[in-house]
Parts: structure tokens; sequence; C-alpha cells
């Protein structure tokens, strides 16, 4: 650990490029923006090498009295390196996704993502609970912007219905964390994760935050806002949105929900598992019968993220080192797979799958990438969403063989869609003329997916350089719950019965 | 370094360089490394089998790294080999090596050659990865990354839409198995502890029936519900019956493909991950019966249908489906000595089969279907005797007296014995069974050749020969060849044809004692039963006799219906009417799944997402807020354009009520 603020430092770069990028031309802003997310990805990079492993487990920590107890209050686990780490990778590469495909108001544009990366960053940085709710409700701004003014032609819809969603859920956040504040006489995060709340009190202030992540999650039924953003998003911002956005309901529920109110969550379990299960199966069924690319895959998210909710809700380790590892898988491959509609759009701006195919013939590099990520969005094992996957229904299977049994129904829905949809955009006779004609990959966009594939391989072989930063905290936060977590349905028993008294013996030592 | 990680990795870095490389480096170059690759392996594996056939070889594990650490789940990269892995090796890399020289000759003229030679690649680095496994997620790697390459051979050539659709039916179904098997790895796992293999067959003798588990509100026996999960996973690999609809249609890969995955490797995975769970399943006797019973109705659904088709290839492809019936059955009486020796020899002797038809197929210009072939016995010679060999093996041709015959004569007559010494009721089912489809695989493999070889030429009705020649059949008149001359293969497909055909002939001969016979040889790799091992050697003569009559059996009925009186087989097929289009199309089991599963499953998803999404939750959702705002206050243009400063303002309001609430309280 060195003495720099380095948080703050990567909230203050892109920062001051953003304000740099009103002020320039185009063609300067995307330069200023590309380098302000590099530098930040090499400030990530110093991070993670100088996270100790097994160390503390809050590192980094800056702290700043404000005014009026308001505390400028940062600091990273493990878990929020990790998200982190992702947020910072993905950035140069969204820039690098917008730099031909968008040409008006450049400047602004490129602001609004570096904004955003400040915002991502600042929230999962943030240890004071207020500093939270700025970084968390304000990171959605830019994205309304993106969508609502470099979006498609549907664009003011699908940002109402954004901001429908998100606004009743921040509502309630905000007055639950007020009450917080309140009993707990403390807003910080370290310190209220530890705090026991009255029971009755968790099960509303469990609610509360609920209808806030549920609907960044997003989970069934909240999720209606996801496809109509995709859709209607530029392609770095449906890389952003997928990759990090939709991260921060699972890491609301793993910084707050589960450790501060362990009882509720415990309470809600079932909500939580049967939404979950109704998403997996539902959304995977719509996903196989639409005829756009961007809304098969942000429905495909839909069920992805449900394996999340039930991965976390499962309260042991393999289902929230699982769910963590299928934010990280499905923030590198969702991100890919909307870079690689992007790249075909940008070509023949059409999102119409029914307008493509043989492009294995005239691009067949593209189809490698593409066949790379599709077969990572199934969770072939090798690839970075089978980890997470595996890991997290096996940790449900421990609570419940019923729920574990219908979320991984998933994997076939999942193979079904994910290979009917490459079918038609690769396989196949060249029906279109115009499609047939397209080039393959250029060398921007190689450096866009060569990186991403790399990781996602990385991920999928060796996990351990993404499971160790996390295992002290998420071995934390299962011992906050370990009182409270159920004993899973096997109800197992080997061998003869033991006698009653051995058993309740057993049971008293615990 | 240890032989065994290069016999694994040299395929994977052949595939990776053959792959990439593709058109940079040219279709040699691609060829040499990835052929060359998989002889070095196989040249490494045999010397690895003689050792264990001599004892001089001990079961060892060769680390490579740490894969995931979850808790107590941990599973690392590792290389196991024992005997039954070392049989695998032999099998996988010796038909790899040759179905990759083979393709030199059956692929010369496609136009992507180096894509084709690095799956191939790729395909046998999965296997090896499957088989050297230690634990149950490495098997499940290899289990995904063959089903990964089986995809993209089936799909190979991508352009025709019947090998998309086959591609993705090889998958998907596939991945149902797969479901049992994750579910399967998940319970074991929560039973155990742990995932590594040998040390759940280290615990699971002692839960044989005293352990009980809840299995989706189920009160089930434990062991009985693990196997039944790990089973459902081997019948989707294995093609079994229910989940067999993707094999047949697998038939749409370039046949060297049917031949290497579809025959003699990939399918046999299921049979392999019994044996290799063999001490758990043995703690599962429902399990067991389980297994008995698909495999043998497999072995007689897939014997049936592999009489009436007309495909060369289809008829090969049901024929396997079958034989791996037989395995299967095998394994659950708990012979899983002649299961794997089934295994081994079938690996030759189809994989023998295929490369001949598909040396039939290069030679008859792409034409499979039987009723335009005819008469080439002459034509390809060095063919028909390659496929002579396979034939007699497959149906098993032998004198039990003298102790001599062909590969399938040994294994297959094994496990008709040992399936009726178990003596349980669901081993006499398989044994009456396996006899029964012993008559019908002799009738269709004697079928195929009389159809191929014998007879008239009948090449002028076949779309491919009349293109070829540029002849109708009218303009041919008299001469039913129309002037074609098929051309027997070059020699690199020639090669494979001859050095399988020795497998075929002498396989069981060489290894019926070690593999039937010996406890020291297995070494505790399988649950090996020495007493039933003793008693399939004791059954009375007329079983053992049973297999050699119905051989004979099958051969004289497919000789009197194809030589004798060609006209039969039409009229009985015409006597039997609805039975014959019941068995012909194939028992109907893909219009059913079609009717059950594939229809209902995007009615299903038009349902919920016009009606549940869009019908009911943006309904009253987001669209029903923005029309109550229209309607109560004529406020919906401030709503639609200025929602977001909206938002910003109670943010900050809230904000604002925040840093009050601190101050003041």
């Amino acid at each position: 650990m060195t003495g720099l603020p380095i948080l703050s430092l990567m909230l203050l770069v892109p920062f001051v490029a953003a304000i740099a990028c009103f002020f320039v031309e185009a063609k300067l802003a995307r330069l200023v923006a590309l380098l302000a997310t590099l530098i930040n990805l090499a400030l990530g990079v110093v991070l993670w090498a100088n996270f100790d492993v097994g160390g503390a487990q809050w590192q980094f920590t800056e702290r700043a009295d404000l005014f009026a107890g308001f505390q400028w209050a940062l600091g990273i686990d493990g878990i929020a390196l990790m998200l982190i780490m992702l947020s910072v990778f993905l950035m140069p590469i969204c820039i690098g996704a917008s730099w031909t495909s968008i040409t008006k108001r450049v400047g602004e544009y490129m602001a609004a993502f570096l904004f955003m990366e400040v915002l991502m960053i600042g929230t999962f940085a943030a240890q004071d609970l207020f500093l939270f709710y700025i970084f968390f409700e304000a990171g959605l701004i830019p994205m309304y912007l993106i969508i609502g003014i470099w979006g498609g032609d549907d664009r003011i819809y699908a940002s109402y219905k954004f901001f429908l969603y998100t606004l009743l859920g921040s509502v309630v956040m905000l007055i639950a964390m007020l009450w917080m504040a309140n009993e707990a006489g403390t807003t910080d995060i370290p310190t209220l994760m530890q705090y026991d709340f009255p029971g009755g009190a968790q099960t509303w202030l469990w609610l509360a935050f609920f209808a806030s992540f549920a609907v960044k999650m997003p989970m069934w039924p909240v999720h209606t806002w996801l496809p109509a953003a995709h859709v209607q998003a530029p392609t770095a911002g449906s890389v952003i949105l997928a990759g990090v956005l939709l991260k921060l309901g699972g890491y609301g529920f793993i910084r707050f929900s589960l450790p501060m109110f362990p009882a509720a969550s415990v309470d809600f379990m079932w909500l939580v598992f049967v939404l979950s299960m109704v998403a997996v199966v539902v959304t995977s069924l719509i996903a196989l019968v639409q005829h756009d690319m961007k809304k098969l895959i942000a429905y495909s998210s839909v069920a992805h993220m449900a394996i999340v909710t039930a991965g976390l809700f499962s309260f042991n380790v393999q289902g929230l080192e699982g769910a963590m590892m299928v934010m990280l898988g499905h923030g590198l491959v969702s991100g890919a797979l909307f870079l690689c509609v992007g790249v075909i759009y940008d070509r023949l701006h059409t999102r119409e799958i029914d307008r493509y195919g043989g492009l294995s013939i005239n691009m067949p590099r593209y189809a490698t990438f593409f066949l790379l990520f599709t077969m990572a969005s199934i969770g072939l094992p090798g690839t970075s969403n089978f980890i997470g996957e595996f890991l997290s229904l096996a940790g449900i299977y421990k609570v419940s063989s019923t729920v574990a049994f219908v979320c991984t129904t998933g994997i076939i829905l999942g193979a079904a869609y994910m290979l009917y949809l490459y079918r038609r955009v690769a396989f196949g006779e060249q029906k279109n003329a115009d499609a047939a004609a397209m080039p393959d990959l250029d060398m921007r966009e190689w450096l866009m997916l060569g990186p991403l594939a790399a990781a996602v391989l990385w991920m999928g072989v060796y996990p351990e350089s993404f499971l160790a930063p996390m295992r002290n905290d998420i071995a934390a936060l299962d011992a906050r719950l370990a009182g409270v977590a159920p004993a899973g349905d096997a109800n197992l028993e080997i061998g003869e019965p033991l006698p009653v008294e051995e058993e309740a013996d057993h049971g008293g030592a615990h | 370094m240890d032989f065994i990680t290069v016999i694994v990795f040299a395929p994977l870095l052949a595939a990776i360089i053959a792959g990439l490389g593709n058109r940079a480096i040219g279709n040699v170059p691609a060829k040499v490394v990835t052929t060359g690759a998989l002889f070095l392996s196989c040249a490494l594996s045999w010397p690895i089998f003689i050792g264990f056939l001599t004892g001089s070889e001990t079961a060892s594990v060769v680390p490579v790294l740490k894969w995931v650490e979850s808790g107590r789940l941990t599973f690392d990269w590792a290389l196991r080999v024992d005997t039954l892995t070392a049989i695998m090796l032999v099998v996988i890399t010796s038909v790899s090596a040759l179905v990759h020289l083979y393709s030199w000759g059956y692929m010369e003229e496609d136009p992507d050659q180096p894509r084709f030679f690095a799956y191939l690649s790729l395909f046998t680095f999965a296997m090896l990865m499957l088989v050297t496994a230690d634990n149950l997620v490495q098997m499940f790697f290899g289990w995904e990354g063959v089903g990964l390459a089986s995809y993209l051979l089936i799909g190979f050539w991508f352009k025709k839409p019947s090998a998309g659709a086959a591609a993705i039916k090889a998958f998907v179904v596939n991945r149902v198995g797969d479901l049992g098997f994750m579910l399967g790895i998940f319970g074991t796992f929560l039973v155990f502890q742990t995932t590594s293999i040998p040390a759940i067959l280290e615990a699971a003798p002692a839960m044989q029936g005293v352990s009980h588990i809840t299995f989706m509100g189920m009160r089930l026996d434990t062991m009985t519900v693990l196997c039944l999960l790990l089973f459902i996973g081997a019948m989707g690999k294995s093609a079994q019956l229910g989940l067999h609809t993707w094999l047949p249609d697998a038939m749409e890969g370039p046949t060297p493909v049917s031949a290497l995955i579809h025959a003699a490797t990939m399918v046999t995975a299921g049979v392999f991950m019994v044996c290799r769970l063999s001490p758990m399943f043995e703690a599962a006797p429902v399990a067991l019966g389980v297994v008995t019973f698909i495999g043998a109705a497999t072995c007689i659904f897939a014997a049936t249908v592999g009489t009436t088709q007309w495909d060369i290839k289809r008829v090969i492809a049901y024929s396997t489906c079958s034989q791996l019936g037989y395995m299967f059955f095998a394994a659950g009486v708990g012979a899983y000595g002649p299961a794997m020796f089934h295994l081994f020899t079938h690996a030759f002797f189809k994989a023998l089969l295929f490369l001949g038809a598909g040396s039939v197929i290069h030679a008859m210009h792409h034409e499979q279907d039987m009723r335009y072939y005819g008469g080439l016995r002459k034509e390809i010679p060095f063919t028909f005797w390659a496929m002579m060999a396979g034939t007699l093996a497959i149906t098993g041709v032998g004198i039990y007296d003298l102790h001599v015959g062909f590969a399938g004569f040994w294994s297959k007559d094994a496990i008709i014995e040992v399936a009726f010494a178990k003596g349980s009721e669901v081993g006499l089912f398989a044994f009456w069974m396996g006899v029964f489809a012993a008559l019908l695989t002799s009738f269709y493999s004697w079928r195929l050749m009389f159809l191929t070889f014998w007879g008239k030429p009948r090449w002028i009705e076949s779309e491919h020969i009349q293109h070829s020649v540029h002849k109708t059949p009218e303009q041919a008149g008299e001469d039913k060849t129309g002037g074609y001359h098929p051309h027997e293969s070059p020699w690199v497909m020639l090669v494979p044809l001859a050095v399988l055909s020795v497998g075929a002939v002498l396989a069981g001969q060489l290894f019926a004692g070690s593999f039937l016979d010996s406890a020291d040889f297995w070494a505790g790799s399988i649950a090996y039963n020495e007493q039933l091992m003793h008693a399939m050697h004791n059954v009375p003569w007329l079983v053992k006799y049973a297999a050699f009559f119905v051989m004979v059996t099958g051969f004289v009925f497919a000789w009197y219906g194809y030589i004798k009186n060609t006209r039969f087989p039409g009229m009985v097929a015409e006597q039997l009417g609805p039975i014959y289009r019941f068995v012909y199309r194939k028992w109907m089991f893909d219009e059913l799944y079609d009717i059950v599963f594939v229809k209902p499953s995007f009615w299903l998803g038009r349902v919920f997402w016009q009606r549940g999404d869009i019908g009911v939750v943006d309904r009253f959702g987001p669209d029903g807020a923005a029309w109550v705002v229209e309607k109560g206050a004529g406020l919906a243009k401030k709503v639609q354009s200025g929602y977001l400063y909206s938002y910003a303002l109670i943010m900050l309001l809230g904000l604002v009520a925040a840093i009050s609430w601190v101050i003041f309280s």
C-alpha cells in the first residue's frame, strides 16, 4: 500500500478529463477520453497489484470530514476491487467502440462516459452511506443522457421507462438510509455492516433497499426497462449498461441487504428464489423468440442476473462467490456480445437478425470471436461464465435442489437461444448482398475484442486470480450470515440415524 | 515433463496453431502440425497401455494447475492415468491419428481444411481431458469441450441449413443430459463434500442403502439419486433412448468426424463415466437396474430402426446407438470389464465401418443412399475387404469351441453371457434384448454389405451420379451404371482402413484375457466382480451359442432378402404397414419432441413476451403511469420532457433532507 490516495486519483482523472472534453473539438475529445480511461486502467492495475490479498478487509482507505458529519470516505475490499477493475477495463473499450460511430456532440458524449466512470468507481469505493447514495443514483444520469441524446429512434420512451423504474426504488431507499443513519448513529458502511438492526425494522429496510436493487439488477418483473434501454442505447452505452450498471444491484445486495439485514434476507429468501426461478425460465423463453439482436442479449442478461440473485440468497460461500463470478463474467461476456452486435450494426445499421446470415464466410475472424463469446455466455467450462454459474448453482443446490433444478434449466434454454442466434447470424448461406459484402474486423475492433477474449479465457482457466481477493470478504459475509442461514432442504442422513441425544448435543455445540 | 502432459496438450497446441494460423499458414502446414501431434500422442500412449497390460505401470496423477477454490468446493486441473484411462488413451489417440490421416484424402477438395483439422485436434484434446480427469468438474470440462467440438464439426459445412440445425440439436439435447450431470455433481459435492473422484469412490460403498436425501421434495436413497442424475448426463452424451435423437442427425458432419466422434470416442464418454464411477454405481443397485434397462431398450430400439434406413451413414449411426446400449447394460449388470472391452473393440470396428462408408461415399460422388449402390465389390475391392472385416467384427463372427473370432465375437458375446449370468430379472430382460438385437445387428450389417457391394449397379438413379455423368436415367437406358466409374480412394485413406482392419480382426483375440478375466489388469480402476466374471464363463451352452445362432440367422435373412429374392423386403414392409412406417420414422421421437418441447417453447416465449412483458408489466407499469399522469393532470408533457430534472431534483431534495436530519438529530 502506498501513501498515494489512489482511489481519489482514479475519480479525479476521468473527472478532469470530462471537464476538458466539453471544451475541445471532437478529435481531441476522443483522444482525451481514451487517454484518461487508459490512465485509469493503469491505476487500476496498480491498485490490484498493491491490494494485499488476505490482509485487512478495507484497504486504500481515505477519510476526510466534509461538513455536518458528512464524510469523503473511500476504501475497498476485494469485492469492490474486482468490480472497479471490471469498470476500468471496460471503459477504454467503450471509448474505442464510440470512436467512429459517434459523430454528433462528441465532446459531451465523451464527458458523459467519463462522468459515468467517476460515478461507478465512486459507487464501489464509497464507504459513507450518503456518499454511496450520491454516486449510486447519479451514476444513472449520464446513462439517461447517453440513451436520450445519442440513442435510437425511440430513445425518449426508453429513457422514460428507465427513469420511472429507478426513481421509485431510489426514493424509498433514501428514506431507509435516513432511518438507518439515525438509528445506528453512523453513516460508515463498514460499521453498518456489523450493526444489528432490530428484527421488525430489518424487514422494512430490506424491502426499501430491495425496491432499488431489484430494479437495477433487474429482476423479473421490473426488468422491462432493460430491453428498451439496450435497444435504444448506442453500442458503448449497452456495453457499460450490461457490463457495469447491471452489477450495481448485485453489489447492493452483497454490500447492504445481506450483511446489514441478515434476518430479513432469510425471511425474504423465497421471494428472491421464486422471482429468480421465474426470471430464468420466462426471460430465456422470451429471448428465444426475439428478432432483434440487442433485445435477445438484453433478455439473456435478465436470465443471467437471476442466477446472481439466487446465488446470493443461498447464503453460503459457493453461492456468494459464484454470484460475484457471474457478475464479473457476465460483465465481460455481455459487454463483448454487445460489441459484437455493434460491429455489424456499424456496417449494416440494423439489429434485425434475419438481415444477416453466413457471416462466417465473409467475416471469419468476427465469427470466431462471436462464437467464443456465445460459448462463454452459454457457460462452457473454460470460460468465465462457467465458474460463476457452476459455483452459484452448487450453492443454490445446498439450500434447495428444486430451485437449483429450475435455475439449471437455464443452461439448456441459454444454449438454445444463443446457438439459434449464432446460427442465424453466422451460419447458413449469405442471403443479403449487403451483409455478404461486409469486411472483416479492422484493427480497432481487434483491439477491443482481443483483450475481452483473453480475459474471458483467463477467468475460466485460472479464476483463482479473481477469487483470491474476494475470499476473505466472502468468508466474513458468510460468517455474518452463519447464524441465520437456512439448513437446506437435503436433510442428508448418512448411515444409521444418530441417537436423538447425540444429535441434540451436536446441535448445541454450535 | 511427463509423457501424459505431452499426450494431452500436443493436440491442443496443434489445434491453436492450425486454428489461429488458418489461411495464413496454409493447408499443408496445418495438416502436418495436427496430424503430427496426434501421431506423437498415439506413439506415447501405446507404451503406457502396454505398461498396464504387463503390470509395469501403476496409477499416477500429474497436477497441472490450480483451478477453483470456493469454500470446501475445490478442484484443480490434473491428469490421472490408470488402467481405465490408458485404455481410453490408446482408443482416442489411435483412432484420432488415423482419422487425421484419412482426412488428408477425404477433405482434399475442401476449401476450409485448416479449420477442420484444428477442430479435430481440439476435439481430441477435450476428450483426453475428459478421460484423464481426477475430479468430476474436469470431467465435465472435457464433456462440454467434446460437445463444443462436436457442435463445430457437425456444423462444419455451415452453409447447409440441415448442418446448422443438426449442430444446434446435438448441443441442446446434450445440454438436457448435462442438466442431470451438473445436478449430479452438486449433489455429490453436497453429500461427500468433495468432487475428487478417488475420494468419492472411497466413501461411496459405505453409503449403500443406509443414506437418504431429499431431492426436489422426495425422500430418496442418496446413492440412487446421485447415480441417476449422473447417468442422465451419460445418456445424453452416449445417445441413449430418449436423448438419442441428436446422433442420427449428427451424420450431417463430414464422415471422418462421424468415425472419430460419433462412433469411436465421444459417444462412449457416457460408458466411460459409468465405469469410472463404478464403485459409486455399485452402491446404488436401483440405479444400476435403470442403467441396464435403458441400455437394453436402446440396444433393441436402435437396432430395429437400423434395419429400415437407406442412408449408409444413418444405418451405421443407429448401429452405434445400439452397440452403446450393449455397453450400458453390461455396466448395468456390474460387468464393467466387458463393457469397456466392447467399447475398445467397437472403437476399432465402428471407426473402420464409418471410414469404409466414407470411402464408398467418396467413390460414389457423395451419394449416401444405398438404394443407388450395388455391385461395388469389384470396383473398390480394398474398401470392400475393409468393410468386410468390420462387418465380420460387428456381427460377432467366431467359433466358440476353437476360441477364434473377430473382435465383436469376444466382446459382444461376453456381454450377452454376463447379462444372463447376472440372473436378475432386468439382467434376463437385457439378455433377451441383447440376443434379439444381435440378430438385427447381423441383419442390418449384411443388408448394408449386400446392398452396397453385391447385386447389380443401380447408380444412375442417384442424382449425384447423374450430375457427375451428365445423364438422366432415361438417357442411360439399360446401363444402370450410367457410364460412371467409381474410383478407389487414395492411399492416405486406405492405410487407416488397413490398420483398423487389423484391429477389427485381432483386438478381441489379443486382449480378451486381460479385459475380461484379469483383476490385476484393472488394478482397482473399475469395480471388478470376480464372481460375476466366473459365472459368465459357466453359463449353459445354449446361452453361449445363442449369439452365434442369431448371427447366422440374421445373415440368412439378409441374404434371402437382398440377394436371393430382392422383392421380399418390400413385401414384408407392405405387410407390416403402420409398424414398418413407425420404425422407419425412428419411432416418431422427433415428431413427438417437436410437439411436446420445441413448439411449446417458442409459443410460450411469444406469450410471455407479448402478453406478459408488454401486455401486463408495461401496461400496468410505466405505460400505465404515463397514462395516469396524462389523464390526471395534463402534466404529461412536463413528465415526458422534464423527468431528468425532476429526478435530479428529488435526489437533491433527498440529500438536503438527509443533511438536515444529520445536523438536527
